[in-house]
């Protein structure tokens, strides 16, 4: 029994790996809980929003990098984020402006802006392919690890490493900065309390006069930002390939469904949750509980307890019981 | 419900129109091909537009109902691998029944146990999977290890293709059960998000459990409801009649086979409509429309909402695991990477909007429109970069891209033509009447 190599190996194949992973769901998720409370939709969109941002922020950063500029130890996109951001609030406010708006004034019913939204994502999906095409793009430079397996074998003298990779630190910090920011923006100030207002009950806010169309496109222009950020720091952690963006949106949705759409701390909750039941479900668990266990108990197989083709299941399976059990998710959202 | 009026008809008319003009264009190979797959199409969009133009049902997991359609094909179809059921079929058989029991167990466990339930019914599930993957793991190496190069599965019944169509059909229902029971109810938004997940999960199945369909090696060669090309050319009747017309046999052949698959989808399309438009007409389909407008008023007239809702949910999936059956029989091939959201999925729905959700006729006819256009924008969108592109120098940057991109003209042209159509005509091409 070596309960500390046990924790540290538990902590550098899951803890860390699923804390930077549910960081970007949680900014993900807050995308989507947003367009959900103030709009009132559930935007198919948003994971090619994700990629489009991203898209924009690779592309600057490929430019950093031709000019001769670099960040350091830290990777030239971070510095690259806010034309990412910028390109991505101008497409999100001329979509609102040529889609959405129409429907709005109308007052259509929630189903045609998702309707709407599925033609949306058909087109920046088509954006981004057209852009940058369908393939995987690197665009992480900079020092890749803050400490290698081996640099802390060598530290603490145990048989077992945790490697930090800058990005997943920056992934966690860069999440907070910005969950911060925003909750302080949404508590804070005159605006944000309005979206508040506007999200709780419409006509109320309408009746203070509260400007709709203000309410809506500062929603958007946060949500542009949430996505490009979520999105950029995914592809540094991982990498950048416009269809597996488009297939985050699954976990991101049980993340916001469980967390309680509508609930912005239910969204990062609902991130962790499903970030951390996907990766413990499908790591091998098998070194850990070597470690862990007395000999006589330790396991032969992988203690793998499903393949990690299966991540999708994870999210699914504990979105089913959240919906059997507590339809209006963790943090009670709204339940229309 | 009631006949097409000549509007629809001078729509249809334009179908017919496209279909010519790619055969005399292209070429009728080309024509027919897109045909097919139109027919496929067209039933699918029905299936969808049951669910959505009549109950109002937001379904995003056709993939995956297509995808399950298409195991049906390759179950009923395949040979049975001997070796393979020798070697651990029935271990993955018991293996299954056990996952199945201990679900069974959880389920009865949450009921009955009066105390410590939550407790029990993990006790129950852990202890089950675990027995559940002992057995069952086991059992896979077992049949996975028989000859991986050519099967590594447990085949199929070795029954006809055609027989498989409709067993596509109730797996694709059985699936819709066990989402509906759960979903369903809820907001639409949860059924959304519950038919896009278990479309993923149906496709991560059929990659990754090889002794089921060989996953990701693909099951090639099933067996065909129509003859060989090479058989009819070396038929003397055929090659006659070929030379009787002046046909150039081997270009006759192809076309033959074709035409032979076109009919067969076009009877099953037939009688999906003519049912479909008999239900839509019926009571039943009077009831069906009076719950999507109204559910609290439907609910006081003492009409179970979730149940017409699960059984309508039930029969549409059917109607779109059916055309997936089809769509493996066409192809002769089950291959599971292949499946992809945005073409199997959204593309379907970008049909039925488009053709005129809550229209039979209308889905129909979205389907042969829309599977066309995708079909063709790839030739239309490479002319249209080669004139624009014309005026630049040869191996620039930008034209290079430019000409690359056009594979992805597809996706940005589904979009505006959904986004154009709910925009301007959002009843879609024939609306409901």
């Amino acid at each position: 029994m070596e309960p500390l190599n046990a924790l540290v190996t538990f902590a550098n194949f899951v803890l860390v790996p699923a804390t930077a992973y549910g960081a970007q769901l949680a900014l993900g998720a807050l995308g989507v809980t947003l367009i959900y409370g103030i709009l009132r939709f559930s935007n198919f969109a948003h994971g090619d929003t994700m990629a489009f941002g991203t898209m924009g922020v690779i592309l600057a950063t490929w430019g950093l990098q031709a000019a001769g500029i670099s960040f350091g130890p830290l990777p030239t996109a971070l510095l690259a984020l806010p034309v990412g951001i910028a390109v991505a609030s101008a497409l999100v406010l001329l979509t609102d402006r040529a889609v959405y708006r129409f429907y709005r004034g109308k007052r259509a019913v929630p189903v045609t802006f998702v309707i709407a939204s599925l033609g949306v994502m058909f087109i920046y999906n088509g954006f981004t392919r057209f852009i940058i095409g369908p393939d995987d793009q690197q665009f992480s430079d900079g020092q890749r690890f803050i400490i290698s397996a081996r640099d802390f074998k060598e530290l603490t003298g145990l048989d077992e490493g945790l490697a930090l990779k800058t990005t997943q630190v920056i992934t966690i910090v860069v999440a907070l900065a910005v969950v911060i920011a925003l909750f302080w923006f949404l508590n804070r100030t005159r605006t944000g309390k309005s979206m508040r207002a506007y999200s709780d009950n419409e006509d109320l806010a309408l009746l203070s006069g509260i400007n709709p169309e203000k309410v809506v496109v500062v929603t958007w222009l946060i949500v542009a930002a949430l996505a490009t950020v979520a999105g950029t720091l995914y592809g540094l952690d991982k990498t950048f390939k416009p269809f597996t963006y488009f297939q985050l949106l699954l976990p991101i949705f049980a993340a916001a469904i469980v967390g309680g759409l509508g609930s912005p701390v239910g969204a990062i909750a609902g991130g962790f949750v499903i970030a951390f039941a996907e990766v413990t479900i499908t790591y091998p668990l098998k070194k850990v509980l070597g470690y862990a266990l007395p000999e006589a108990l330790e396991p032969d197989g992988l203690v793998q307890l499903l393949s990690t083709d299966y991540k999708f299941a994870v999210s699914f399976v504990i979105l089913l019981i959240v919906l059997l059990f507590r339809p209006t998710g963790l943090f009670a959202g709204k339940s229309v | 419900m009631s006949a097409l009026r000549p509007r629809d008809l001078a729509l249809f008319a334009v179908v017919i129109v496209l279909f010519v003009g790619t055969g005399m264009v292209q070429s009728w190979n080309v024509s027919l091909t897109i045909l097919n797959m139109g027919l496929i199409s067209a039933i699918m969009a029905l299936g969808v537009n049951m669910q959505w133009g009549y109950a109002g049902l937001f379904n995003v997991g056709i993939m995956g109902f297509v995808a399950l359609g298409g195991l049906g094909a390759v179950l009923v179809s395949m040979p049975p691998v001997g070796e393979a059921w020798a070697a651990g079929g029935l271990r993955v058989l018991a293996g299954l029944a056990l996952g199945i029991a201990t679900i069974v167990a959880a389920i009865a466990a949450w009921r009955r146990v009066p105390r410590w339930r939550g407790l029990v019914v993990l006790v129950v599930l852990l202890v089950g999977f675990f027995s559940f993957r002992a057995v069952f793991d086991g059992g896979v190496a077992m049949v996975e290890a028989v000859s991986p190069a050519t099967s590594g599965y447990l085949g199929g019944l070795g029954l006809p293709v055609i027989i498989g169509w409709p067993v596509g059909g109730l797996l694709a229902a059985g699936a819709a059960w066990l989402i509906g029971k759960t979903a369903l109810g809820l907001r639409s938004d949860y059924l959304a998000i519950a038919t896009l997940g278990i479309a993923e999960i149906v496709i991560a199945v059929l990659k990754n459990e090889d002794w089921l369909a060989r996953g990701v090696k693909n099951v090639i060669g099933l067996p065909r409801p129509v003859p060989y090309e090479i058989d009819l050319q070396g038929s003397d009747g055929f090659t006659q009649f070929a030379a009787e017309w002046g046909w150039d046999p081997i270009t006759a052949s192809t076309i033959a086979v074709k035409l032979a698959y076109a009919g067969l989808f076009a009877i099953v399309l037939a009688i999906l409509i003519w049912l479909a438009q008999s239900a839509l007409a019926s009571p039943w389909g009077r009831m069906m429309r009076a719950i999507r407008d109204n559910e609290v008023a439907a609910e006081a007239m003492g009409k179970d909402v979730t149940r017409r809702h699960l059984q309508i949910f039930i029969l549409g999936s059917a109607v779109c695991g059916l055309a997936g059956a089809m769509m493996t029989t066409l192809d002769g091939q089950l291959t599971p990477g292949t499946y992809q959201p945005l073409r199997y999925t959204f593309l379907v729905w970008v049909m039925v909007i488009v053709g005129g959700s809550g229209n039979n006729w209308g889905a129909v006819l979205g389907g042969f429109l829309i599977w066309w256009l995708w079909v063709q924008v790839e030739p239309l969108g490479a002319l249209l970069m080669q004139a624009i592109t014309a005026g630049m120098t040869d191996g620039t940057w930008l034209k290079d891209h430019l000409l690359d991109a056009v594979a992805h003209m597809r996706l940005l042209t589904m979009g505006i033509v959904l986004l154009l159509v709910l925009r301007f005509s959002p009843r879609g091409l024939i609306p409901e009447r």
